[in-house]
């Protein structure tokens, strides 16, 4: 069991930030995420493209302002359960909160801060009839563990990112890779896309364009064994260990529907005038899983938001201690790893 | 020219929704909808990446601008995409828009 005194649901920028605000006030966090990957949205979605408007940057890639947070972060030492959706949540005691993940882990914390995001993202499945059968039995979403595929009959779906790079990634691994795509264009960045050119030039992937999946088959445990293609309009069978079709993912706020929390609009309605409370007393949502009157979904917004929650959760721990404010320049920071970043002192000497 | 236009939306449950729009705020369909706080996810926020803003035009197919490479490319990734397929975040809102009509698709 891991025990913390925050527990935060979301590792993007919100959520990161949350650890570092939690940290000037002596709190321990640890934080849940459904991707293998920090930075949320900024990782998954768009790690390449510039940001212009967080303060003080007047451009900031994505993939950047993630590296900048943890850096900033990593002295308080927060703990992560990734790869792993929360899926309950209980209030134990007015200040014991238990969440439970889909892989079974369970964590304990003082309070929750949900910074979820749009909920965690879903593979979008291909229309095949008899698909889910074959889910964990040669049918992978995501590739989790690349050493899993060694040695192994590999067909991958699909025309963005995620297919090219998969491809790119497991050419080295399987014992034959063919990528299928219903173009012969592909939409990724030009290196990925160079690269996959490349392998197919070298005969080391079986590139089937335009093509579709239209069909599974497997054998008596149920496991896949083959798959029909259709190119142009001519129908064959191509034997394989796996299919891992990658047509992006679309967020679902998912469980956390379920968790007594007041929902509007897909968001979860937290009191903007005061805490970014939710309805639960000791649960607070930040970022853009909240909603209150003329919310918006900024980054900017996210990290005001959860200042005020960390706040209010050490009011929360510490009814009998003032509020305490701290600005980093004046006390500096001091992390749970014993480092310490302090402005430098001023001397008083005479020039003589 | 007029500084507002109407455009008509479909959601998925069938409702049908009136838009008043300003042409003058750099406005994307998609933005409008979500203005509107119609059941549109766009998850990317307009960047072209998700598809999840995914509509069919049922009027005005002609009128609009034409689709980038990147907007064709994701259209043709969706297994419900048809010849009047668009993704809002990729429509501009301009004059010779009013009265568009188009449908939400869901996911």
């Amino acid at each position: 069991m891991i025990e913390t005194d925050i527990l935060i649901i979301g590792a993007g920028p919100t959520g990161l930030f949350t650890v570092f605000e939690a940290g000037l006030l002596r709190m321990r966090c640890h934080i849940i995420d459904a991707l293998p990957q920090i930075g949320g949205q900024l990782s998954e979605l768009y790690p390449k493209k510039p940001i212009f408007d967080i303060p003080g940057f007047p451009s900031i890639q994505a993939a950047e302002l993630i590296e900048n947070l943890y850096e900033q972060i990593r002295q308080f030492q927060p703990g992560f359960t990734l790869n792993e959706q929360a899926v309950e949540l209980n209030k134990l005691e007015e200040n014991l909160f238990e969440v439970i993940t889909d892989k079974g882990t369970v964590h304990r914390a003082k309070a929750v801060v949900i910074a979820g995001g749009l909920g965690s993202f879903e593979p979008k499945k291909p229309p095949l009839e008899n698909i889910a059968a074959y889910e964990d039995k040669g049918v992978n979403y995501f590739v989790k563990r690349p050493e899993d595929y060694r040695g192994k009959r590999v067909v991958i779906a699909g025309g963005g990112d995620s297919a090219l790079d998969w491809t790119i990634h497991l050419a080295e691994i399987a014992s034959s890779l063919t990528l299928i795509h219903r173009r012969s264009e592909f939409r990724g960045a030009l290196d990925s896309v160079e690269k996959v050119t490349a392998l197919k030039h070298e005969g080391k992937i079986n590139l089937v364009t335009p093509a579709e999946v239209i069909g599974l088959q497997g054998n008596d445990e149920g496991y896949l064994t083959a798959l029909t293609i259709t190119k142009e309009e001519v129908a064959e069978i191509l034997e394989t260990d796996y299919f891992i079709p990658l047509f992006g993912l679309v967020p679902k706020l998912g469980a956390i529907a379920n968790w007594g929390l007041e929902i509007e609009k897909n968001a979860i309605r937290v009191n903007n005038a005061s805490d970014y409370s939710t309805n639960i007393p000791g649960i607070y949502a930040v970022g853009d899983i909240n909603t209150y009157p003329y919310k918006m979904k900024l980054i900017l917004c996210g990290f005001h938001e959860t200042s005020i929650v960390c706040q209010s959760i050490y009011q929360r721990l510490n009814p009998n201690r003032k509020f305490i404010l701290k600005y980093t320049t004046v006390s500096g920071v001091d992390g749970f790893d014993g480092s310490r970043k302090e402005a430098e002192k001023q001397v008083v000497a005479s020039i003589e | 020219m007029e500084q507002e236009i109407v455009i008509k939306v479909k959601d998925p449950q069938g409702n049908l929704h009136t838009l008043d729009c300003p042409v003058d705020m750099g406005l994307s369909l998609k933005d409008i909808c979500k203005a509107y706080e119609l059941p549109m996810e766009a998850v990317c926020g307009g960047m072209c990446m998700c598809a999840t803003c995914h509509c069919y035009l049922l009027s005005h197919t002609e009128a609009l601008n034409e689709k980038s490479s990147e907007e064709k490319a994701l259209l043709s990734e969706l297994f419900n995409a048809k010849a009047n397929s668009r993704l809002a975040c990729q429509v501009p809102l301009t004059a010779e828009l009013n009265g568009l009509c188009i449908e939400i698709v869901p996911d």
